[in-house]
């Protein structure tokens, strides 16, 4: 098995089938949707486009120090351990919700954890 | 920090910045207006360095190709050279045809380019006065349909443009046009999909036009279209729309009212309420949302949390400020739409 991660998932395709559904969720739960600001949605959808693609294990720009500085403004209003994983909730939700194998969803959740502390800056 | 050079002078544009805010702020003479890459009246040509493809992304790819870019939306990474689009490349000349004030602060104008326009019902036009002032307006008329342009123009207080059209156009009249802009139009291909249209006070041009083109493209979805305005004054053209309703059975048209008491046959309260009451599930749904910005906003937001996807969703804010250098005095009595 040589495939990655990203084209077991169904790649771009993948991104896009989850990206509105996932962002659904965050938007909907009020214990963290006030993060994500709804002025500009489709920048929005974008920024969660490139998450998900990172978290799936596909081609992405993401790095360490872009993550520490796209979220220490919101680390600043509070953004903590609970709120990470309430978005990684939504994410496993999302997966499964798309009838993705627990195995796929296991690696993806392993990568989006791998953030934790880049993305609330310790 | 990088060096750009416009019409042969040097300036500065920071890390960060704008070509265009560097631009603005060396009080260089360049027209914008949106800022936000919708209006595309910032358009210039790069001759010289690189462009970021963000400023690029709703520009012809023609034009693209030929170096235009959008100065609100680049944010330089290198030197560039910049000159002035090239007006012939940009503005088109167009004579105005007909004037029919519909009520006392809406009217409609039509068209005629002296070129064929090849645009998509609901897209927006800029269009621009012999002294140079330029506003932004959506097409009502359908390519198939309709030989001219048909524009709605909504009287604004201290607008320029829009009591330039009340008060002093006349058939015969000309002026300059660009276009067609904007990605608020129907999309043939899933004729059996549900539209969802909602749309305050001239927010109703572009939202006809799309009604009409699935009409005539045969869509057989249902289409809803919910007009709304604060005043009943501010519901025009109802007449018509209804006469459509009647002949087509899977159109229905329901004009709002919410500011004062409605009357007879206005739905009271507002369009966007009204629309996501009666359809609060809007999965595989298609929705256009134009008008008033904070309605815009909100409405878009509501309809992708009752299951449109983002890409589904076309809205056109009518959000174009003026483009004199400085910004017109805040209307005190803002129009609930324009």
């Amino acid at each position: 098995m040589t495939d990655t991660l990203y084209d077991r998932l169904g790649g771009e395709a993948a991104v896009e089938a989850a990206v509105d559904i996932f962002y659904r969720k965050v938007l909907s739960d009020p214990s963290i949707s006030d993060f994500f600001d709804t002025t500009d949605m489709d920048e929005q959808r974008n920024k969660q486009k490139a998450f998900l693609t990172m978290a799936f294990g596909g081609p992405n720009e993401y790095i360490g120090k872009d993550l520490r500085e796209a979220h220490a403004p919101l680390v600043e209003k509070g953004l903590n351990d609970s709120h990470f994983d309430a978005v990684a909730g939504h994410l496993d939700a999302t997966l499964r919700e798309l009838g993705v194998a627990d195995e796929l969803i296991g690696e993806v959740l392993a990568i989006a954890g791998g953030t934790r502390d880049d993305v609330l800056n310790r | 920090m990088a060096e750009i050079t416009y019409k042969d002078a040097a300036h500065v544009c920071e890390d960060g910045e704008t070509v265009l805010d560097a631009l603005l702020r060396a009080n260089a003479d360049i027209p914008y207006s949106c800022k936000k890459g919708t209006c595309l009246s910032c358009m210039v040509q790069m001759t010289e360095g690189d462009v970021p493809q963000d400023a690029q992304k709703n520009i012809r790819p023609s034009l693209a190709q030929q170096g235009y870019f959008l100065a609100c939306m680049c944010r330089p990474s290198g030197p560039l050279t910049i000159a002035q689009a090239d007006d012939a490349v940009i503005y088109g000349r167009a004579i105005v045809t007909g004037i029919d004030k519909m009520t006392p602060d809406v009217c409609r104008v039509w068209l005629r380019p002296s070129t064929p326009l090849y645009y998509r019902a609901g897209q927006f036009v800029n269009i621009r006065r012999d002294d140079g002032i330029v506003r932004s307006y959506s097409l009502a008329s359908v390519p198939r349909l309709d030989r001219e342009l048909e524009i709605h123009v909504k009287r604004m207080p201290r607008g320029e443009m829009s009591n330039w059209f009340f008060d002093q156009v006349t058939p015969g009249d000309g002026l300059d046009l660009q276009g067609p802009n904007g990605d608020c139009f129907y999309v043939p291909g899933t004729p059996d999909q549900n539209l969802l249209l909602i749309g305050t006070g001239t927010g109703l041009a572009p939202l006809l036009g799309v009604v009409r083109d699935a009409l005539d493209a045969g869509h057989t979805g249902n289409i809803h279209l919910y007009h709304g305005s604060r005043e009943a004054t501010g519901i025009y053209l109802a007449d018509e729309v209804r006469a459509l309703a009647d002949t087509h059975d899977n159109f229905h048209f329901a004009p709002c009212v919410s500011g004062s008491a409605a009357a007879g046959p206005f739905r009271a309260g507002r369009a966007d309420e009204a629309a996501f009451a009666d359809h609060p599930d809007l999965k595989g749904w298609s929705v256009f949302i134009c008008g008033y910005p904070a309605m815009v906003n909100a409405a878009r937001k509501t309809a992708f949390m009752a299951g449109a996807t983002l890409p589904n969703i076309h809205a056109d804010p009518f959000d174009f400020r003026d483009l004199r250098h400085e910004a017109r005095d805040e209307v005190e009595d803002k129009p609930d739409l324009w």
